[in-house]
């Protein structure tokens, strides 16, 4: 009987136990190794980027793998004002604003009905929107940019807005959907039975019941919407001022090569990976859960 | 708090005459019903305006109700069959016109297909991307499933336990999942100066060495190829290995012991215990890397030159830019057609009992 607990206790055969566990810490050494390998492969390139943010451009190009000898902020001011870094950071945070809001409230919505009513059609509806994730974006790509143009959306900020929400749903809804079934029925009748609309029973008792699904799909949808390259590649692309972040960086590590700036693509690289990081590592529970969500749907 | 309060006043109220109002509502129901204008008018005014004798009425509860889903799901149907189901159903259709942005496009049958069939550019993109879709996945998901293992299992002797966490787990999964939070375009910048040929980290590191580096994007297929798959599988990695070791804690302790009493060592225990338990997560992943591969798209169009190396997406973008609009949504019609496949295969090689524990 002691057999079952004989990898935890110190029993007669103690020599063995050693060698094993002398094995096992050779092992130990080596899979810390590839962790940390990995570590550095992980995190090199973007502590690379980070540090070369502070060389002048002309060093960067006769040796790319030095160390930064003297802080060039400058780097950062020229990426801010002359490479327009700010401005494709403010479109961004506009853009953003419009559309984490309308995915947030248009998808809660969409799945307290679906999910806490009956009515014909209910199954069809979710399962309209369930669909939508298999389809690639890519198929959509042509037809929606002359939906877009048909209706003057093209190359307008509520256009933008507009696409980010509409393919943000499928997932938002599917997600919240089975969020909402989780929550108790009680509550909800409770508040009806007290006299409060539908509108206000949704408000005021459920949205703060599902506080913590809202929390890691708002989430998803942050970094899904604020690392949209293609959706604002084909509807947003015409002035360069109304640039979003990625668009703006992908389009000046051309422009800055043919300037030889860069040191400012550096730094602005920089600008637009650090606070995503750092809200990521405040976040890191809810942001690992909310994302590793999306691939089992 | 003021609405709460007021709320709370009204609860009260409202418990208080319940049994009138029960009254009301039973000589609404054998009395005459409330006149038709009246049922109107309460479902045009907002709730607070609705008249006491309708109120209580049984078809005002489920008029009511239909109103409530049709004001809440009308905004979010309208935008996603505007913007996302109808130009879905539109690419289809237009993949057999002939159709280049403007009012016409006349039916053409398969002519885009075949037009495709005989076109070197496609089958060029296309290698790239099968290649893509089947060797990114490979590499990535071993690599999570190796590190995952790592994390969930390295400690196993530390702690004298059957199955044990490394020291700093969980810094070394916020590590890993770092690419995962940042956008697809940075990251392709990002790696198209580590892969640049005079001033990149990986030559300049080459350098260091004595060693002079290639030009990774400088015109070589095989090389671009290798450089985009390298930068496909590191941002996916972390992906997997929060993945696969969230799968991985989920099961039972006791079976690692059970596993470990039998004398299995831990390359015995990964094959014959982590791996067939954690199976429907890795097909899972596998799917969903594999149409990832197939539908990458930003990093190649922004890290690789355009007359070096190309994928399906890519491809069918330079085709919209040049107005062929029919033919562009052909290829997408045909990249949704192998996703599907490929989807529908790798679900029938891993198709088997599941295991409950």
């Amino acid at each position: 009987m002691t057999t079952t607990t004989a990898p935890r206790t110190d029993s007669a055969d103690a020599p063995r136990r050693e060698a094993d566990s002398a094995g096992g810490a050779t092992l130990n050494v080596f899979s810390h190794a590839f962790l940390v390998l990995w570590v550095v492969l992980a995190a090199g390139p973007l502590v690379w980027v980070a540090l070369t943010a502070l060389r002048p451009s002309v060093e960067i190009l006769s040796d790319p793998m030095g160390w930064p000898t003297s802080f060039h902020w400058e780097n950062f001011t020229h990426a801010w004002t002359t490479a327009n870094i700010g401005q494709y950071a403010i479109n961004s945070l506009i853009i953003l604003a419009g559309s984490l809001t309308g995915t947030m409230l248009l998808g809660s919505m969409a799945a307290y009905v679906i999910a806490r009513f009956t009515f014909p059609g209910n199954r069809l509806i979710f399962m309209l929107f369930a669909g939508g994730m298999m389809f690639p974006v890519i198929l959509a790509l042509v037809p929606l940019f002359a939906v877009m143009e048909n209706f003057g959306l093209l190359d307008t900020r509520p256009g933008l807005m507009i696409a980010y929400i509409a393919y943000s749903l499928p997932f938002t809804v599917f997600f919240l959907t089975s969020f909402f079934r989780t929550l108790p029925t009680g509550v909800q009748e409770a508040a009806m039975v007290d006299g409060a609309s539908h509108t206000r029973t949704f408000f005021q008792i459920m949205l703060p019941m599902a506080k913590p699904g809202l929390v890691s799909i708002g989430i998803f949808n942050f970094l899904g919407q604020w690392n949209q390259y293609l959706l604002p590649l084909l509807l947003n692309n015409e002035e360069e001022s109304r640039y979003v972040l990625p668009q703006g960086l992908a389009s000046l590590a051309v422009s800055q090569g043919y300037r030889g700036d860069w040191g400012a693509l550096f730094a602005g690289l920089t600008i637009a990976m650090l606070p995503v990081l750092v809200v990521y590592a405040v976040f890191q529970r809810q942001v690992q859960a909310g994302l590793t969500a999306g691939a089992l749907k | 708090m003021s609405e709460a309060g007021r709320s709370g006043v009204k609860t009260d109220t409202r418990v208080d005459d319940s049994p009138p109002s029960k009254k009301a509502q039973d000589r609404a129901g054998g009395r005459k019903s409330p006149n038709r204008l009246l049922f109107l008018l309460a479902v045009l005014l907002p709730p607070r305006f609705t008249p006491e004798s309708v109120r209580y009425d049984r078809r005002y509860r489920t008029l009511d109700k239909y109103r409530f889903i049709a004001g809440f799901l009308s905004l979010p149907l309208a935008f996603y069959a505007l913007f996302v189901i109808s130009p879905f159903i539109q690419a289809i259709y237009y993949s057999f016109t002939d159709w280049s942005g403007g009012p016409v496009a006349n039916f053409i049958g398969f002519d885009n297909f075949t037009k495709m069939w005989n076109d070197e550019r496609f089958w060029d993109s296309l290698e790239v991307s099968v290649t893509l879709a089947i060797v990114a996945p490979l590499i990535t998901l071993v690599l999570g499933m190796f590190f995952a293992y790592m994390i969930t299992s390295g400690g196993r002797h530390r702690k004298g336990r059957a199955i044990a966490g490394v020291a700093g787990s969980s810094f070394y999964k916020v590590v890993y999942f770092f690419p995962q939070v940042l956008s697809v375009a940075i990251i392709a910048v990002v790696w198209g100066r580590v892969f640049n040929t005079n001033s990149g980290l990986i030559n300049g590191g080459l350098d260091k060495l004595g060693i002079d580096g290639p030009a990774w994007l400088g015109g070589d297929r095989g090389l671009a190829l290798i450089a985009v798959m390298a930068v496909l599988s590191w941002s996916f990695v972390g992906f997997y290995v929060v993945l696969f070791s969230a799968a991985m804690g989920a099961i039972p302790k006791d079976i690692y012991e059970a596993a470990l009493l039998d004398g299995a060592g831990r390359g015995r225990t990964f094959f014959s215990v982590t791996l067939p338990l954690i199976f429907d997560t890795v097909r899972t992943g596998w799917i969903y890397m594999g149409i990832q591969a197939l539908d990458s798209f930003a990093i190649v169009l922004v890290m690789v030159p355009e007359h070096v190396l190309k994928v399906t997406p890519v491809f069918l973008y330079e085709r919209f830019r040049d107005g062929q609009y029919g033919y562009a949504t052909s290829i997408g019609v045909v990249l949704l057609v192998l996703s599907m496949a490929f989807s529908l295969i790798v679900m029938r090689i891993g198709n088997r009992d599941r295991i409950e524990y």
